[in-house]
């Protein structure tokens, strides 16, 4: 033990060192709002950071344990609906209301998601699928959550306490980075743990881990409550940034389609494939939206469904093009 | 009150008939090449729209429009299976259910461009809007003819799909390659063709079925998102690849929803079928006459 113990306290800067990487993106990621300044701009990097937030919460359980779940716009959904109704209802603060929402989530997630992990592959996706649409059906009918009708949030002081923001978006923007560094932190961390290896056990072969004594239906309900969380949490953001949820907006099948597909077009299971998908999602998105005649015409949506039927051509998504041996060799060179 | 009830449920299983042949449709392409088309509803909301353009335009009753649409469909999947489908075929499986997912938003939103999201309608066709009086169980009920045509179409389009495969020596090809591949590549039966027709005569049930909707039904691009779900939703519960399982789901899907509606909050009859759908997916997820995958 004595003598692992300065290896424990260099850590943290052999972290730095071979992962400049990280400290590159993120001080770009921080000054980003310095060099495109326009509010619709800001509103962009807003967008994706949440769908890369989403993306990387979807991976644990979507990505590392290999369980397509479709139906996480719910639990987006919930933590929206429980943050801004127990402001209103309560008075709750929404930040405590984001922690309320994501344990109400993975509590909604266990009892509903829990049978559905004896299903394998395409029947687990379509149940899950299947269940976020009874719950934005039951949203969409529920009178005391407001119903179709949706629930406005009242206007507050701007302040990080009451998680407003109205003279400018860029608030939102580091609140969300703060939270994508987070995740990004814990997903590093799970993949390089024992929880981590439990996960891609389960993803390769069910009755192998099984057999090597992994409770897989623990593991899964643990990867999928850490989703869920997450999940929910963004949807406080949502809540607070756009101050008006109604089903439609926050648990459309289209936002549990984009949070599935933004990791896997960047290459689902891996640290980067979210932070990858998102910025390539998000953008066209959001500008084909803006350029081509607003929402309605489609061709945001075109776009999305032309990239999930590109993933064919490349299933590991676009991270594979950086773990080539040839981009290796390239990247050895330019290290020197 | 029994009079409505017997009302609930023969609008029901009319319903499950038109269901029952997307349901096939979909459960044709899952036995044979053990794909889920995702996008389904979508080429159905193609053939909706085919013959609503045949009708305005060229003033082709879709009765008439039926003899085109079906065709144009078969060849356009034709098309696709070259193109995509044979690619998605070797995709690993959670890619292929994503780029059918895919497929379908694309055709979906690519409507909502060409045609805009309005709702519209065909007046003046051939079978209007009659109605015809019956008396069943002693109360007088009405059938509306469109929907009786485009249930019946449907019960027979099912049939001689269902004559084809059983029958005819294609059809038993399409069997063989059902049940295995390589063992009926080695028979000598050309299993890509087969492949090929079992994708193109699953979407030229959707346009069958499309075609006869146009006569009492909205046309509008979102058209397909039910469809797909609920034929998902016959097709597990009929089992995957059983063509009576498809039509017999349909049937149970139609008569859930209506009575179901009836029964208990209108509103939230969609998610009663979702609910039967979770139940029997998780209970029995090989369905009643499928068998595991």
């Amino acid at each position: 033990m004595g003598r692992l113990k300065p290896l424990m306290v260099r850590q943290p800067r052999i972290f730095w060192r071979k992962n400049y990487i990280f400290a590159l993106a993120l001080a770009l990621l921080l000054a980003l709002p310095f060099i495109f300044t326009a509010r619709f701009q800001h509103h962009v990097m807003i967008k994706v950071l949440m769908f890369a937030f989403l993306g990387c919460a979807w991976n644990i359980i979507g990505g590392y344990t290999g369980q397509v779940a479709l139906g996480h716009a719910a639990f987006f959904g919930i933590g929206a609906y429980t943050s801004s109704l127990c402001y209103i209802w309560f008075g709750l603060n929404p930040w405590f209301g984001m922690l309320l929402g994501g344990i109400l989530a993975v509590a909604v997630s266990a009892v509903i998601n829990y049978p559905c992990f004896r299903l394998h592959g395409r029947y687990f996706a379509i149940a899950t699928l299947a269940l976020g649409e009874i719950i934005r059906l039951l949203f969409t009918n529920w009178r005391l959550v407001g119903g179709a009708l949706g629930v406005r949030l009242p206007l507050l002081p701007e302040s990080l306490w009451n998680f407003q923001f109205h003279t400018t978006k860029l608030p939102y923007y580091y609140i969300t980075l703060v939270l994508c560094a987070l995740i990004f932190a814990l997903v590093y961390k799970i993949e390089r743990s024992k929880l981590g290896f439990y996960l891609r056990a389960i993803k390769e072969s069910e009755e192998a881990a099984r057999s090597l004594g992994i409770d897989v239906a623990k593991y899964k309900l643990v990867a999928m409550s850490f989703s869920v969380f997450f999940t929910a949490m963004a949807g406080t953001i949502y809540a607070q940034y756009i101050l008006y949820i109604d089903p439609i907006s926050v648990m459309p099948l289209m936002t549990s389609l984009l949070i599935c597909v933004v990791p896997v077009v960047g290459g689902a299971g891996t640290l980067w494939g979210p932070a990858l998908g998102a910025p390539i999602l998000m953008v066209a998105i959001e500008y084909s939206r803006a350029w081509l005649g607003g929402g309605g015409r489609g061709v945001d949506y075109m776009i999305v469904g032309a990239m999930m039927v590109a993933i064919i051509f490349r299933p590991a998504g676009l991270i594979s093009f950086f773990q080539g041996p040839r981009f290796r060799q390239w990247w050895k060179r330019i290290r020197g | 009150m029994s009079e409505l009830f017997t009302q609930v449920v023969i609008d029901g299983l009319l319903w499950g008939a038109i269901y029952a042949l997307v349901a096939v449709g979909l459960t044709l392409i899952w036995g044979v090449m053990g794909v889920l088309n995702l996008a389904h509803g979508d080429f159905l909301m193609l053939g909706t729209f085919g013959a609503y353009w045949l009708a305005i335009l060229l003033g082709i009753d879709p009765l008439i429009g039926l003899l085109i649409v079906t065709p144009a469909m078969f060849i356009l999947a034709l098309g696709i299976y070259k193109s995509l489908i044979t690619r998605i075929i070797k995709a690993p499986r959670l890619t292929a259910l994503l780029a059918t997912f895919g497929m379908g938003i694309f055709l979906r939103n690519l409507a909502h461009f060409l045609w805009t999201a309005d709702y519209r309608l065909l007046g003046d066709t051939l079978v209007g809007d009659r109605v015809i009086t019956v008396s069943i169980l002693g109360g007088t009920n009405f059938i509306s003819v469109p929907k009786l045509l485009a249930a019946g179409g449907s019960l027979a389009a099912t049939a001689l799909l269902y004559w084809f495969i059983k029958r005819t020596k294609t059809g038993r090809a399409l069997q063989a390659t059902a049940m295995n591949r390589q063992a009926a590549a080695l028979m000598g039966i050309d299993t890509e063709r087969m492949y090929m027709l079992a994708y193109s005569l699953g979407i030229a049930c959707v346009g069958v079925a499309g075609t006869l909707l146009t006569n009492f039904f909205i046309i509008f691009p979102e058209v397909g998102v039910m469809f797909v779900l609920f034929a998902l939703v016959a097709v597990t519960i009929g089992g995957f690849g059983s063509i009576q399982g498809a039509l017999i789901g349909g049937l149970i899907i139609g008569l859930i929803e209506s009575v179901g509606g009836f029964v208990g909050i209108p509103a939230l009859k969609q998610a009663l079928v979702f609910a039967v759908f979770v139940i029997v997916v998780v209970l029995r997820p090989q369905g009643l006459f499928g068998w595991a995958d």
